[in-house]
């Protein structure tokens, strides 16, 4: 058994492909081994800075010789076929063997030498290497990250004969670029390669070198009695940038202590890759902690005095917008700034956005239980941060900038709140916005951007979703479950709808064409009070509902205009600066994503996949009602009343079906025929009696109840069932027979499907 | 690998850091060395050295080219009326291009820091990724922003394409930020502090009030319409001169890039006046692109022939 070592030593690579770079290293390079028969005990592929290295284990010298089996043309196909078989076979018909009507070919494959065939592999892993970005040194056309510079290669102790692009593969290595001998390393195998990389100062492995980070770190700020703010991301870039990594503490100048502590934090590490301090009473230390690739003859010093004065220039900048955005007024400014940003070209600016989220999160609140002026002034004031000096620098801080400038400039800390909050839930495992009003925007934003997007059809497909709209999905679902919000998806998607009306204004009308009236509104819609026109507006909202919609330039200023006479081969439109798809359509896939995605969310939970697909056949629009189904059937399903349940049904719905392929099956009511056998009788009462406790407990909500009512149900169908014969010889006994057993059915039929339960 | 030449040595070893003028010198005698034709600055106004048609056309083609030159680079936006210790209107860019990008270029590059007295042993210098990109020229390249103790000294790029076209042969493009790095050098914390030279002057005794007039003139006094006329009498001249038929028997493309190079500095201008809405924006950088689009595949194209 032999080993494998290769390393690309190359100019240095981006510290945010190296782990995706290794990855794909060892699985593009196990892939060839394991395609040419090749087995090995381990691979493992090491990046850093400089280096992209493999080291396989226990790989045969040898590949074993192979017998492949190709199938041939039928005995039967022409004769043609067979000589585009052979050609391509190589053989002759004469070592064919016919099998069951089929020539099969069997082709040897003589074992090969490991060592031939690995310089062909890497060949063409290197030329077909998945970087996220190459690039073409000097007059050469080949693409790698950067320079590449050297080539080693060794397999079982000798370098495997192998060029490219000039560079021919050798035993040799560097060390790191300031700190090692400046001379090329001879290496025999793995151990000689990592131990001469210690001995010239380079880390090889990039968990090795988190660990130093992380480690040191956490020790050269508890030896100046402050504490580390970790940050894993961070981490991981930090490892990809250095290849002796030597965590220092610096010095920030205590005077931009006053900025607050997310903007210094993203300062540090955005710009200059530092780790934020904290001091011993949880407060922003006046601290970093730079990671070096280097000892200094000088112990750092001239480091971490060169690394301070550029924090300071960048916290400079910080200071600089922070005073700028304070400014009083700030919020109207920024507001008129976001009429001249484009959200995207198909949906407008970003004031039209803010526009929508405000009618819809004024639509919301009262969903939530939030004050419904709160709610709109909060979603008005939630996006303008987006216009200040501070986010245009940290586009992360965006929500969190808003929420202290909202607080400086005194506002309701309920709307501050929901500024600062609004973009959450940021992924799985971020929290939820606290409070009815961050919890209203929050919801108005989400689905904004969701429906928005379905709107002009831009939908996620596959693995492509670049607006992020399964999050934002995501996102709204936890909501509503969270908060209880007691709405159809449908309703939702109807309010975005008319929230449309805010494109009116300013040179723009709305226009709709629905079955029965074709109408604009105009930019001084909202001026109107009569009654009259009161109910035009009424009727053109509905008409939002009714119509794909179009904004379209006009020069006239009315406000209201709904023509129902009937004008036959009514122009296309095709002015419109803004094109929407029809409610009917985008309603409906916004509905179905959704319940694909609490499917999801569901399975996540742990939920049984059979009993999700058992309520979601109800098409139930109401997430919380769903989920209290579905955690209901759940809870039901794991007690002995859940064999119950399921018996009774499935006797049931089994006699329907068998009964349904003899010709349609009755729909009338139960009733007691005379002469009706007591178990008959009996059966029909218990129907009666429990589809009014199933009511009730259906109108609470209580869902479990609703279930135990039906499970108590199986004796009464079991005696039933074997007390009479179903398909009797009576025309009308049989029919009222099958209309109990539907009744019995029917009974679970707003809760779940059950037949859908395995 | 490279081994210092003795002259810089010397330089390195005298205490006394180096003043901005002995920076420049200092570059101009290494990167001589190495081979290049130390040019002077292009005598148009420009936001990057890069736009000097020493880099920006002569990246293109197949010919071999080795310059470097001092670029004064225009960016009217960032004036602060010589009151920021950071930020100028008007500073200088160090611009060294090598075409092709020579195999050891980053380890000539390391030699030129040392030159300057920036000593590998005690300073922490970090290769960091930074593609470069400037959409009004359509260049584009990978590289890196060069730390020495977090502050970017230099812009590394290997050109990939410029003026929209893929290049033929790749350059090596340096640029250092003289003021930065001299600051960094001098070891002070205002650029006006600088010592220009070993007499006495400093930094501030020749460019404050430059700062201060001409940061009042871009943000206060500049004439928008003015600016937006110059532009659009830019960009015609462009096109006409292109198309003009000449005694040469081919079009005038350096004339022509001339222009490009004005109407991307009143663009600047513009920019810094507030005049420019963002809608607009994205169309005036692609009609500038546009026009060095034009320049780049003309000159790209007599460089084959020539």
């Amino acid at each position: 058994m032999a080993q494998l070592l290769i390393e690309l030593f190359s100019e240095e690579i981006p510290a945010r492909m190296q782990l995706g770079a290794a990855r794909d290293f060892e699985r593009l390079f196990g892939a060839k081994l394991t395609a040419a028969g090749l087995s090995f005990d381990t691979i493992k592929a090491y990046v850093g800075p400089r280096r992209l290295a493999l080291h396989v284990e226990g790989l045969p010298t040898q590949t074993a010789a192979v017998t492949d089996e190709v199938k041939g043309p039928k005995e039967s196909a022409p004769p043609q076929a067979m000589e585009g078989f052979l050609r391509k076979v190589g053989l002759t018909q004469d070592k064919l063997t016919l099998e069951n009507g089929v020539w099969m070919a069997r082709i040897e494959k003589p074992g090969v030498k490991t060592a031939d065939v690995l310089g062909e592999m890497l060949r063409d892993v290197i030329l077909a290497f998945p970087w996220p970005k190459s690039m073409r040194s000097g007059t050469s056309t080949f693409r790698w990250v950067r320079p590449l510079k050297r080539i080693l290669f060794l397999f079982d102790g000798q370098v495997i004969p192998f060029e490219l692009e000039g560079l021919r593969a050798a035993n040799l290595t560097e060390g790191h670029r300031f700190l090692g001998s400046g001379q090329a390393l001879p290496v025999t195998d793995f151990d000689s390669y990592k131990q001469a990389l210690i001995d010239n100062s380079v880390i090889l492995d990039h968990a090795d070198r988190q660990t130093i980070i992380l480690e040191t770190a956490r020790a050269v700020c508890a030896e100046a009695g402050c504490e580390l703010i970790e940050d894993q991301g961070l981490l991981e870039e930090v490892a990809g940038l250095n290849e002796f990594p030597v965590p220092l503490l610096g010095d920030m100048d205590p005077q931009f202590l006053t900025l607050p502590p997310e903007v210094i934090k993203t300062s540090m590490r955005t710009h200059q890759k530092y780790f934020a301090v904290r001091d011993a009473d949880g407060k922003m230390a006046a601290k970093f902690v730079i990671t070096a690739n280097m000892q200094a003859s000088d112990g750092g010093a001239e480091i971490k005095r060169g690394n301070a004065k550029v924090l300071s220039a960048r916290l400079s900048d910080g200071v600089f917008f922070w005073k700028e955005d304070n400014r009083a007024g700030n919020f109207d400014q920024w507001l008129t700034k976001l009429k001249g940003v484009t959200f995207h070209a198909k949906l407008g600016t970003m004031a039209q956005r803010v526009g929508r989220i405000e009618a819809l999160a004024r639509d919301i609140a009262p969903l939530v239980g939030a004050n419904a002026d709160t709610a709109a002034e909060a979603a008005r004031l939630a996006k303008a941060d987006l216009a200040s000096h501070m986010v245009g620098e940290f586009p992360e801080l965006q929500g969190v900038m808003g929420g202290y400038y909202a607080d400086a400039a005194m506002l309701d800390p309920a709307i501050a709140d929901a500024i600062r909050q609004h973009y959450k839930p940021q992924g799985p495992s971020d929290s939820l916005p606290d409070g009815a009003v961050s919890a209203a925007v929050a919801l108005a934003d989400k689905l904004d951007t969701l429906i928005g997007f379905f709107a002009i059809d831009e939908k996620p497909t596959g693995s492509k979703d670049p607006f992020a709209l399964r999050r934002s999905a995501l996102g709204i679902l936890r909501i509503l479950r969270h908060y209880n919000v007691r709405v159809s998806l449908s309703d939702l998607a109807a309010n975005w709808y008319r929230t449309l009306l805010i494109y009116a204004g300013e040179g723009r009308s709305v226009y709709v064409d629905t079955e029965n009236w074709r109408g604009s509104a105009g930019p001084r819609w909202a001026e109107g009070h009569t009654e009259v026109y009161k109910t035009y507006l009424e009727e053109f909202s509905q008409g939002l509902l009714e119509s794909p919609v179009w904004v379209r330039p006009t020069e006239r200023d009315y406000d209201l205009d709904l023509m129902y006479e009937h004008v036959p081969n009514v122009p296309e439109v095709t002015d419109a600066v803004l094109a929407f798809r029809s409610f009917a359509q985008v309603g409906a896939e916004f509905e179905d994503f959704m319940a694909d995605r609490l499917r999801v969310q569901l399975k996540d939970d742990g939920v049984r996949f059979d009993v999700i697909e058992a309520v979601f056949a109800l098409k139930d629009g109401d997430v919380v009602r769903l989920t209290r189904k579905i955690e209901a059937l759940e809870t039901v399903l794991k007690t002995p009343k859940g064999d119950d349940l399921l018996a009774a049904h499935k006797r049931a719905a089994n006699i329907l079906a068998a009964e349904a392929k003899k010709g349609a099956l009755p729909k009338a009511e139960p009733h007691v025929l005379p002469g009706a056998p007591d178990v008959e009788m009996a059966l029909i009462k218990q129907i009666n009696l429990t589809r009014r406790s199933v009511e009730a407990a259906l109108d609470q909500e209580k869902y479990i109840d609703a279930l135990q009512e039906i499970a108590a149900m199986r004796h009464g169908v079991d005696a039933f069932l074997e007390g009479v014969l179903v398909n009797a010889d009576d025309a009308a006994i049989r029919s009222n027979r099958l209309a109990i057993l539907r009744a019995v059915c029917d009974l679970s039929g707003e809760i779940a499907d059950l037949s859908k339960i395995a | 690998m490279f081994a210092p030449n003795f002259r810089y040595l010397q330089m390195v070893m005298s205490s006394e850091p180096l003043s901005f003028q002995d920076l420049i010198l200092t570059l101009h005698s290494y990167w001589s060395e190495q081979g290049c034709a130390i040019l002077q600055p292009y005598d148009v106004e420009v936001g990057a050295g890069t736009l000097h048609p020493a880099t920006v056309l002569r990246a293109l083609g197949k010919k071999p080219w080795k310059a470097a030159y001092v670029q004064p680079s225009r960016r009217p936006v960032d004036g602060r009326y010589g009151e920021n210790p950071n930020r100028l209107q008007h500073y200088y860019q160090y611009q060294v291009i090598l075409k092709p990008n020579p195999e050891n270029l980053q380890a000539l590059y390391l030699g030129s820091l040392k030159a300057i007295g920036l000593d590998p042993q005690l300073h922490d210098i970090r290769f960091v990724e930074d593609d470069w990109e400037n959409p009004t020229v359509g260049a584009w390249g990978l590289g890196w922003e060069v730390w020495c103790d977090g502050m970017e000294v230099t812009q590394y790029t290997y050109f990939q394409g410029v003026g929209g076209i893929e290049v033929d042969v790749v350059s090596g493009e340096l640029t250092y930020g003289l003021e930065r790095l001299a600051m960094y050098v001098q070891n002070v914390d205002n650029v006006y502090d600088l010592k220009f030279n070993k007499a006495g002057v400093k930094y501030g005794d020749v460019f404050k009030e430059q700062e201060r007039q001409f940061s009042a003139f871009n943000f206060e006094a500049s004439d928008v319409a003015t600016l937006k006329r110059q532009f659009e009498d830019m960009e015609i001249q462009v096109k006409r001169i292109l198309a003009t038929p000449n005694s040469l028997g081919y079009p005038l493309v350096l004339p022509a890039y001339d222009h490009v190079l004005k109407a991307s500095h009143l663009f600047n201008l513009m920019d810094a006046r507030g005049a420019i809405a963002v809608a607009e924006r994205q169309s005036y950088i692609g009609r500038i692109r546009d026009l060095c689009k034009a320049c780049a595949t003309e000159w790209a194209r007599q460089e084959e022939a020539r």
